[in-house]
């Protein structure tokens, strides 16, 4: 099982209404013990997901939000967040968490894992790939 | 060409497993190959044995059963979402002091890397969901 693919999850759903986002992030955590080349998307709802500042103690969900900070560490370094999705909800990048990683081939430099794309760019983003899993 | 299945929403609420069902009875017919089906979110609960419909339904667990069965389809329920819903196998069961299982003949809980795993073995994955 050494050949590698390109995994993209697709999340959709804001984070607490429904299971998807957690179990998208359960998947993608387990995923990564695999070695394959990982990407995530952020569209429609989905956005909502890496909001900074998430509190749900209101709702007496945990709060996953952190977790996605960690994704560097397990080699999960590319996030591709739609710009319209954002702007059609009212945010800005300035909304979203740092999520941060460790570039391995440039001396460990902290880059940042959150990329914004274009409609147009995500579909590019999703044509590339050999297996696409929708949340 | 092999084809892995993803079935991502529960039965009778939602018709993903039935239309997974009828994509693999479609697959197998034209010659092609479905070696595992996985069971994820709300799609666990495909595999209860304890489901009883109206006996004029369809019964979707006991479809997959047989398809499984005929075609030596590997149907596997994710461990982690399943054990959320209360769906747990005799070994779970025994785990975690349970006086109860009711995982259907046919199906294997198992973990996610079985789903990364089919998404590597074949050649496309197609989910049913919402």
């Amino acid at each position: 099982m050494s050949e590698t693919k390109k995994f993209l999850y697709v999340n959709r759903k804001a984070p607490y209404g429904t299971i998807y986002a957690l179990e998208a992030l359960e998947v993608v955590l387990i995923g990564a013990a695999f070695e394959q080349d990982v990407s995530l998307a952020f569209l429609d709802d989905g956005v909502f997901q890496l909001t900074k500042g998430q509190n749900t103690n209101g709702i007496g969900i945990k709060n996953f939000s952190p977790t996605f900070r960690a994704l560097g560490d397990f080699e999960v370094t590319k996030l591709f967040v739609e710009k319209e999705s954002l702007e059609e909800r009212g945010l800005t990048a300035d909304d979203l968490q740092e999520i941060m990683y460790e570039d391995e081939d440039d001396d460990w430099e902290e880059k940042p894992s959150i990329k914004l794309v274009s409609r147009a760019e995500m579909a590019d983003v999703m044509a590339d790939q050999d297996v696409v899993l929708s949340f | 060409m092999k084809i892995g299945v993803v079935v991502s929403e529960g039965p009778y609420t939602h018709q993903a497993a039935d239309s997974a069902y009828h994509f693999v009875k479609a697959v197998l017919d034209s010659g092609h190959e479905v070696p595992r089906v996985f069971f994820y979110h709300d799609g666990v609960n495909v595999s209860s044995r304890l489901t009883i419909p109206p006996q004029d339904e369809r019964h979707i667990q006991n479809n997959w059963t047989n398809l499984a069965k005929e075609h030596e389809i590997d149907l596997v329920v994710c461990i982690a979402a399943a054990q959320r819903r209360g769906l747990l196998d005799a070994n779970e069961a025994n785990r975690q002091g349970k006086d109860a299982n009711n995982i259907a003949d046919g199906f294997r809980i198992s973990g996610l890397g079985q789903l990364i795993e089919m998404g590597i073995q074949t050649d496309r994955l197609v989910t049913f969901g919402d």
